[in-house]
């Protein structure tokens, strides 16, 4: 009951007092909004990092050709990988499948539609490989994979972007000025950020390589490991360098030989490559990307939680400044209040609600614009690939947070106020 | 005229003496007062400015503890109690009345009538509340926020809200001060009907016209009190 009333006045002088309340809740307002604003980015963030790695399909390491370094500056790439790389790796222990990949962008061709498009030349296996699945027809088979056959299977937006809603099976699209053969169509992935799966088109890679783009060389080798392979023992590279020793060669200071059966010691053994020599391919491990990509995200997320706290800070410092000047401005009331006999502990309490409800109703503020900004962020185009997501427990325990830093910098006026004197309190003026 | 010691009385206070230091000074604000009121009486404190009737009516109400001597006040001896023992005090056995009023200003009338009653823990706060409304005459204008009442009004709230816990004594500090004549005679009329009803009131003024509807008066100066006699002959000689 007192409990009650304490806060309708509470609520009452707060309301009296608008526009200094409300500069006094502003900190706490920004921090909260903050918080939520950052934590619904993060875990959007997160829930399309998640999404893009299984749609690239897991279980995955990337060899590449290693860029060329000379005195310091990134030039190209070094030595080639081949087709015969490409087998070599597929009789590893630990391998399951291998897809040579070639990839380009061209200009193709439909009657009298024109789209530019991605074109990945490759074998059969890259569907399982990198998670696709065929919506029509079929996909193009080992044989014409290796016998030069003029076959393509499309991606739904290369579809929508050439066909106009007929259906692509069976009809003859060009690209690069030479006829291909429509024979299936994948399932759509949905986008995902900085690159759309969909608007991809499949052809076999001896033609991608001798027809098309004239390469004897291919621009990665997809490895899809057997299940519970590690993918770290399987590379054999260690994550982020090549292997090899480091740029300050010291003999001294070698590395230990990459585990047997990996890809990095057949790789090495295949070139020819001294044990002073670096690595000429890169291995992208996808337990390396995922880890990547999820620390990159809590670095964000720590980063934008200081900025939060640094901010909540602040509001509460606001907030015991305004509830210092409450207590000396209330001087007389406090001093009437123990007249009729308040304790200490309640003068204490109502100072304390009184700085809760206005940190409380600040986190409610802040939480409402958190959300406002969450819903808007993604609708501004410069950040029109960000994804948000609001989550309530953390609107909640944000409401109940600002609730807590009320209390926290209420405390001390608050206690200020309780050790009033009552006769020098009914005396101030 | 000293107060024989009666027993029994509702309040009893005996030797008190009260020091402040002052940085080097030491000021006797109260150098030895005994008084005795009994249940049902109407009694006036009266004194000039600096006599230490402040003082006095501060450690009447319960508000401070003497440097000395002893009150026992509805038979519980006050004057070295804790801080929190004395809030209980003051809520349960005294109502205060000031000249300024002092209510709170966000609050209605009735809720500002409770609010002892809450600090205390009472039950039935609101019927209590608009009875002692009722009693001081404004039970109708119980939802009124004390800016939209006049300054008798307001008053009238201020007792209201001093005798809704029943208390033992109502202390009344210049309460006709801030009010003109006209609304200081009703609001003393007031506490004549309280005093009829049976309620002990002190009231505490430099104003001898207040003090007149007192039944009895005590006059305080230089901190003693000043035996009515005696104070009648300096008033003589003062030509007052």
């Amino acid at each position: 009951m007192l409990f009650w009333i304490t806060l309708r006045s509470a609520i009452k002088s707060l309301w009296a007092n608008k526009l200094r309340s409300f500069l006094a809740m502003l900190g706490i307002i920004i921090g909260v909004g903050a918080v939520i604003a950052m934590i619904a980015m993060g875990a959007g963030a997160q829930k399309q990092v998640v999404s893009q790695i299984e749609a690239m399909g897991t279980n995955l390491l990337i060899v590449q050709p290693q860029y060329k370094r000379d005195a310091g500056v990134t030039s190209g790439t070094m030595q080639k990988l081949t087709l015969d790389d490409a087998m070599a790796i597929a009789q590893l222990p630990g391998v399951k499948e291998v897809a040579p990949v070639v990839s380009s962008s061209t200009q193709v061709k439909y009657e009298g539609q024109n789209s530019p498009e991605s074109i990945q030349g490759t074998s059969p296996d890259y569907l399982e490989i990198r998670n696709f699945e065929i919506d029509k027809g079929r996909m193009f088979t080992e044989e014409e994979a290796d016998g030069l056959a003029r076959v393509a299977v499309m991606g739904p937006l290369a579809v929508e972007n050439l066909f106009n809603g007929q259906d692509p099976l069976g009809k003859e699209i060009k690209i690069k000025g030479i006829n291909f053969t429509v024979v299936g169509v994948t399932k759509s992935k949905g986008g995902q950020g900085w690159f759309n799966p969909d608007d991809e088109i499949f052809v076999p890679y001896s033609t991608a390589m001798k027809i098309l783009f004239g390469l004897d060389y291919v621009k990665e080798i997809d490895v899809l490991a057997k299940e519970g392979v590690n993918l770290t023992t399987l590379s054999g590279q260690p994550p982020g360098q090549g292997y090899g020793p480091p740029r300050d060669f010291n003999p001294d200071e070698q590395q230990p030989p990459p585990p047997p059966d990996s890809v990095t010691a057949l790789l090495r053994k295949r070139h020819r490559i001294q044990t002073d020599q670096i690595d000429d391919f890169r291995i992208q491990n996808q337990d390396d990307i995922i880890a990547t990509r999820t620390a990159f995200i809590w670095t964000f997320r720590v980063l934008l939680f200081s900025i939060a706290s640094i901010s909540l800070l602040v509001g509460g410092i606001g907030i015991m400044n305004i509830m210092l000047v409450t207590v000396t401005e209330r001087t007389r009331e406090i001093g009437t209040r123990k007249a009729i006999g308040a304790k200490n502990r309640d003068i204490l309490t109502q100072f304390l609600i009184e700085a809760m409800a206005m940190s409380g109703l600040g986190g409610a503020l802040g939480a409402a614009a958190g959300i406002g900004l969450a819903k808007i962020i993604p609708m501004i185009p410069m950040f029109s690939t960000f994804m948000t997501i609001v989550q309530p427990t953390v609107v909640i325990v944000s409401i109940l947070f600002a609730a807590v830093v009320g209390i926290f910098f209420g405390l001390y006026p608050a206690y200020r106020a309780s050790q009033l004197d009552p006769i020098d309190a009914l005396r101030y003026e | 005229m000293t107060d024989s010691p009666n027993t029994g009385a509702l309040l009893r206070a005996t030797d008190l003496v009260k020091t402040y230091v002052l940085g080097d000074n030491i000021v006797n604000a109260l150098n030895g007062v005994s008084i005795a009121i009994e249940q049902g009486e109407m009694v006036a404190i009266r004194g000039p400015s600096g006599s230490g009737k402040s003082t006095l009516m501060n450690i009447l109400g319960c508000l401070d503890r003497p440097t000395s001597g002893t009150y026992v006040l509805a038979g519980d001896d006050v004057s070295r109690m804790s801080d929190n023992a004395l809030a209980e005090a003051r809520n349960k056995k005294i109502g205060f009345v000031f000249q300024t009023f002092n209510l709170l200003p966000r609050m209605n009338a009735l809720e500002n009538v409770e609010l002892p009653l809450l600090y205390g823990g009472a039950l039935n706060a609101k019927k209590k509340s608009l009875e002692a409304l009722e009693r001081v005459g404004l039970g109708e204008r119980c939802h009124h926020l004390p800016n939209q009442l006049s300054g008798g009004q307001r008053q009238r709230v201020a007792i209201a809200r001093a005798i809704v816990t029943d208390p033992a004594i109502v202390l009344a500090d210049e309460p006709t001060g801030a009010l003109d004549t006209k609304t200081g005679e009703e609001i003393l009329n007031l506490f004549k009907k309280l005093n009829d009803e049976n309620s002990t009131i002190i009231i505490v003024t430099h104003d001898l016209k207040v003090a007149e509807h007192c039944q009895r008066e005590i006059y305080i100066r230089d901190g003693k009190v000043v035996p009515s006699e005696v104070r009648n002959l300096s008033q003589v000689a003062e030509g007052v």
